[in-house]
């Protein structure tokens, strides 16, 4: 029995014919048109569907659509072009960079618009208590309560020149909601693909009739296995490692492994169960430990890489072993880290259809040009009838880097010729896309009497899963990055990447450098207090400088900016452990206490070529034209890469219009990885920028200090220098004028004992945090963080922060709540990431060494931002408590268990 | 397939009275239940019905229909021994959820996290159950919720009201519940406890409800009775004391952190109530 639900949305009367529960959220993207209302978990934990209903903030997805009939429903589309405070707040946002990715931000403002109706001058907790229920995973929240409470405008009006803390060029369709993700692209009534998936880590399977099963449930269309595939039934993302089917064949290596999808209609997709598809699981003994992996009787999961070891890194150099003999004093740890989930607010998502016999894919994703490479090996088509024209992403932290619904459906396109859509449930994305390595690290580190370190020994093993997916990287990164910025004459570093019957592990901000900088920054200070020297100055005194070599040997003469980072601490280390002294002689049960950590990260491949390549032109008419490729996932590439092209061309920034990613018309930036965005493809936009000033200047006969303005198809300097633009002849694209420039990093292979020149450049980091830990609970609360980021030249500094926030919180995730356990923590009310109210205020101190390879002496940072933060937390809990945490996250089990072993000694 | 949602509570039970209705008010605990494939087909919605709405006062009572928010619950007018349901309903998920999350909801669906459990016990509330075949009963909340996501409701019966006995108005209480973070977090232990003091300060009635620690939340007899005639500062807990618990091993921690911890825990919202 189907009614008509009538109710007012956003002032319009509207009368739809729900199906029996649906979800408002659902009647609304899909009935009415509100693609602004955003669906993250449709289970009410995460907040990105708020809507008002009579004035009140509720989640869409948890509310039946028959429920608001004669209600009035408020969504951000309606609310940002009729609601005064709505659009007051959206410029709010704005002016405070609080929207990144911009998919949380429908709920946020949502949410904070039913507050400033009722409270127009809100408190700091009365922005925390109405937003709780709404998760951000890049911002930090920061910038969102600054917004929220109306605090002056961080963001100035300029010509967006390098080093302009201007808004971001893609916030307004952030924050009025028109922005368009990877479920926002499908028309209504699209085709729909449901995957298939195994229920156990590791299964036999067979599947049984699926024709009949197709006949016998009207609306299907077909199904898919991994006979459908033309091409080779692998991807991956690195050559060598190509080993991940796109669907299982026998058996499945983890849980939540694809083994079919079934295509249909929307209303018969929403009646099959999986239990309902023809398919036997038999399952198997699983591997799920990286020590029992390694032994003969683990299953081998893949038949060439024995005893489950998919591969190692490998850095030495002097002789650590008997520089640690010989020490005066060593310190040893062991340390251990679970997986850690991207828990990105947007699930994968996508549509892709026929058009002109070709396959064109329209999916959220970190590496447009990567995912067509994969398409056509799968596929087994010539990439030139294949066409990826990426949506904006909710967020990406690595895990878009590899593909994920892209294939299922370019596959579905392919067999029916229709439209399809595939969006990831929540669990789902959570099951199949990859996580942060575990890590279970071994380190010892020796030190001479005056404190200079003499000797460090590291072994990590992590746990890549299944499939390597960027497991090598991982294990390449870590044993060139497990020093941290020092120097240290005599080092070895091995690494190994081990599959399980887990899910594929594969890049997560850092690659793996999170985790060894736990083990690190940790033990430097155990090393220090037995020292007896001040935690600071220890690493300043061992800190890398220029001149002096890296572990790999590398030797920078310039741009070594960790000890200006570290020297940016000591006023905020003084003074916040003479007020912890003083709060904890007062408080029995709650300490406070003070830790530090410093990190670095080199930015673009490790040793291998990754250039950038970008197009830019100008039309007769006189529009300025960037083809930007570099993926924005939130991190703000669109503002930095325009800003540094605008800069090199001479045109303030309002007069160049952006064209996106897509595998037709814009060439490629290269992936959203490596923190490399800001430096290479900034690098390649300003060679482009020059070059097609230079075109300008010798046309028009100027030296090269001349002023351009542009307008009116004419492009002048000064009064008697004047560019008719039409006079020119326009290419196939309709450039008069056009520059096409490529720039790759400067690097070196590394020898058999990782000597070389991994990275032309590195940026540093160090920060500082004070906690309060509940010794009773053992719960830790972060108040306050400093954090000092060498960036080289700070192309706009309301980014720099946002990063730097954002990275933060998610590294307090890891440290303190996050822990992805398959089968138990597949959702985001039982896997749990900050909240509003978990984050205290940041302050960030930028630092500007530049360096010599950087765009205007810019270095990368996305990845920079969260190395140090949980290392810095463990640091403070044992400064507060005398107890060591060497596993995170650090639930307040395990720090209250810590805690009561020290008194049990 | 059918979607109802009556505006009488007679219409109602007439339509509970028929089979395979799955009951809706919120839907906070109803969709993230739901499976794919798996949606109910018959959904009765009972949030239209102004008698399951509405907080009431009676001369032994104060009545809170089963539909009643908890956001409505947090802005009623109520005595202080509702302080601790109060400030359970504020760390119920978020803004969001309590404003469509309803008390009768939270305790038919039978979590041992539930969060409004405690509070009412430490009310010594009462469960109102109608069917159109036998009409009313009223049950103990302690004997309504059975085990994990089991209560003696019958298929045909609906949660109509939860009743509290009129409480003494000297009565204070407080509520407290230990999480990973600050907002949406299922506990790992949660705490109420409602005290009355005499004039010396010293505590002549007390009750106190654990949560999380069981399969149901309960009360802790022994504790409550050595508490009698003590300063709430000298509140103390001892292992017998906490032998109605049982708590379990999971990923938000040990049942040997849980009985730590709520030791504790007990002492801190005792001493809490008494400052209110």
């Amino acid at each position: 029995m189907t009614q008509t639900t009538e109710f007012t949305l956003d002032g319009k009367t509207v009368s739809v014919t729900p199906n029996v529960g649906e979800r408002l959220s659902e009647v609304l993207r899909e009935r009415l048109g509100a693609r602004d209302v955003k669906i993250g978990c449709n289970a009410g934990d995460c907040g990105a569907c708020t809507v008002l209903v009579d004035g009140a903030p509720v989640c869409a997805c948890l509310t039946p659509a028959q429920q608001v009939a004669g209600k009035a429903v408020e969504t951000l589309g309606g609310l940002h072009s009729d609601d005064p405070v709505a659009a007051r707040l959206s410029e709010q946002f704005q002016d405070h960079g609080a929207a990144q990715c911009g998919i949380c931000t429908p709920g946020m403002m949502v949410s904070a618009v039913a507050l400033l109706r009722e409270t127009p001058a809100p408190s700091e907790a009365q922005v925390k208590d109405a937003l709780g229920g709404v998760l951000c995973r890049c911002t930090g929240y920061r910038k969102i309560i600054d917004a929220v409470m109306g605090k002056p405008a961080a963001a100035i009006q300029g010509i967006g020149k390098v080093g302009d803390p201007i808004r971001r060029l893609d916030g307004a369709a952030k924050t009025s909601g028109v922005e368009t993700f990877g479920d926002d692209v499908a028309p209504p009534d699209t085709l729909e693909l449901l995957i298939i998936r195994s229920p156990h880590p590791r299964a036999r399977f067979e599947l049984g009739d699926l024709d009949g099963f197709v006949q016998n449930h009207s609306g299907l269309v077909t199904t898919l296995t991994a006979a459908d595939i033309k091409g080779q039934n692998a991807f991956g993302v690195i050559p060598a490692f190509v080993d991940q089917p796109v669907f299982a064949e026998t058996e499945t290596r983890f849980r939540g492994e694809a083994v079919a999808a079934i295509i249909g209609s929307p209303a018969a997709i929403r009646q099959i169960s999986p239990d309902d598809f023809p398919v036997t699981w038999t399952k198997l003994d699983a591997v799920t430990d990286v020590h029992f992996a390694q032994s003969t009787t683990a299953a081998q999961l893949h038949n060439d890489r024995a005893n489950n070891v998919m591969c190692g890194g490998f850095v030495a150099r002097g002789q650590a072993k008997s520089a640690l003999e010989n020490a005066d004093v060593t310190v040893t740890g062991h340390f251990q880290s679970g997986f850690v989930e991207h828990a990105y607010i947007e699930p994968e998502a996508g549509f892709a259809q026929m058009v002109n016999n070709r396959v064109e894919i329209h999916a959220c994703t970190q590496a447009p040009v990567m995912d067509l490479e994969a398409l056509e090996i799968i596929l087994g088509m010539d990439r030139s009838q294949i066409r990826i024209i990426p949506t904006g992403v909710g967020g990406g932290f690595g895990a878009k880097l590899d593909i994920s619904v892209q294939p299922y459906l370019a596959l579905a396109a392919l067999k029916t010729g229709l439209p399809v859509r595939l969006t990831y449930s929540r669990t789902e994305s959570m099951q199949s896309t990859t996580k942060r390595h575990p890590s279970d690290i071994n380190l010892r580190i020796g030190a001479d009497k005056s404190g200079k370190i003499t000797g460090f020994d590291f072994l990590g093993l992590f746990d890549t899963g299944a499939y390597a997916s960027w497991g090598p990287t991982v294990a390449n990164r870590v044993p060139v990055h497990a020093s941290g910025p020092y120097q240290i004459a005599d080092y070895r570093a091995e690494s190994k990447g081990i599959h399980t019957n887990n899910p594929p592990a594969g890049a997560f901000r850092g690659f793996g450098v999170p985790q060894s900088a736990i083990a690190q920054e940790s033990l430097f200070d155990v090393l220090a207090e037995k020292l007896g020297m001040d935690a600071l100055e220890f690493r300043i005194l061992n800190a890398l400088e220029n001149g002096a070599p890296t572990v790999c040997g590398q030797v920078f003469d310039q741009g070594v900016g960790i000890k200006a980072c570290l020297k940016a601490l000591r006023p905020a280390w003084a003074s916040e452990r003479a007020a912890a002294k003083n709060f904890n002689e007062n408080s029995k049960v709650v300490k406070r206490g003070v830790g530090i950590a410093a990190g670095w990260y080199g930015c673009g491949n490790t040793s291998l070529p990754n250039p950038s390549t970008i197009k830019s032109g100008i039309r007769a008419d006189g529009t300025v034209v960037l083809h930007q490729g570099a993926m924005d996932i939130g991190q703000g590439a669109n503002t930095v890469i325009t800003q540094i092209f605008a800069t090199a061309l001479g045109l303030p920034i309002s007069q160049i219009e952006l064209i996106g990613p897509d595998t037709d018309v814009t060439p490629d930036a290269g992936k959203t990885s490596a923190s490399r965005q800001t430096y290479v493809s900034g690098n390649a936009a300003r060679l482009s920028g020059e070059a097609l000033r230079a075109l300008i200047l010798a046309k028009m006969n100027v030296g090269d200090d001349a002023t351009l303005t542009i307008g009116d198809g004419k492009i002048r300097v000064g009064k008697d220098h004047t560019l008719d633009l039409n006079t020119l002849p326009a290419d196939a694209e309709g450039y008069v004028l056009r520059a096409v420039e490529t720039y790759d990093p400067p690097t070196k292979p590394l020898d058999e004992n990782g000597q070389g020149a991994p990275y032309a450049q590195f940026g540093y980091a160090a920060h500082l945090v004070v906690v309060d830990v509940d010794t009773g609970y053992g719960t830790v609360k972060p108040t306050k963080f400093v954090a000092a980021h060498d960036v080289g030249q700070a192309i706009n500094p309301l980014l720099i922060e946002g990063q730097v926030e954002g990275g933060i919180a998610q590294g307090l995730g890891m440290a303190l709540m996050e822990e992805y356990i398959p089968g138990r923590t597949e959702n985001l009310h039982d896997y749990l990431i900050p909240t509003i109210g978990d984050m205290p205020p940041v302050e960030t101190i930028i630092i500007e060494e530049p360096d010599a390879h950087g765009p205007y002496g810019a270095k990368g940072l996305g990845e920079h931002v969260l190395i140090p933060t949980a290392p810095a937390i463990l640091n403070a809990i044992h400064n507060a408590t005398g107890a060591r945490i060497t596993r995170v996250p650090a639930t307040p089990a395990r720090v209250r268990q810590a805690i009561k072993g020290l008194t049990d000694d | 397939m059918s979607y109802n949602s009556p505006t009488d509570l007679a219409a109602a039970l007439a339509l509970a009275a028929t089979a395979h209705q799955t009951v809706i008010a919120g839907g906070t605990d109803v969709y993230p239940a739901s499976r794919q494939g798996r949606a109910p087909s018959h959904l009765l919605d009972i949030t239209r019905i102004p008698d399951l709405n509405a907080i009431e006062q009676t001369p032994e009572h104060i009545r809170i229909g089963a539909a009643v928010s908890w956001t409505k619950i947090i802005k009623a007018d109520l005595p202080a021994a509702f302080d601790a349901l109060k400030q359970s309903a504020r760390q119920v998920g978020s803004v969001q959820i309590q404003n469509a999350g309803t008390i009768g909801g939270n305790l038919c669906n039978a979590s041992p996290a539930a969060d409004g459990v405690p509070p009412l016990l430490t009310l010594d509330a009462s469960v109102e159950i109608t069917s159109q075949a036998r009409g009313p009963r009223t049950v103990p909340l302690s004997a309504f919720i059975t085990g994990v996501r089991a209560t003696n409701l019958q298929p045909d019966e609906l949660v109509t009201a939860i009743l509290v006995p009129t409480p003494d108005p000297q009565a204070k209480s407080a509520f407290e519940k230990l999480g990973s973070r600050a907002f949406m977090v299922i506990s790992i232990t949660m705490t109420s406890a409602q005290i009355t003091c005499d004039a010396s300060g010293r505590i002549t009635q007390a009750r106190v409800a654990v949560g999380a620690c069981s399969a149901v939340a309960q009360r802790l007899p022994d504790l409550e009775a050595a508490l009698i005639g003590t300063l709430p500062e000298n509140a103390h807990v001892t292992p017998q004391h906490l032998t109605p618990l049982s708590p379990i091993d999971d990923v938000r921690g040990s049942a040997e952190f849980r009985l730590d911890v709520v030791a504790q825990q007990c002492v801190r919202t005792i001493k809490q109530a008494a400052m209110t």
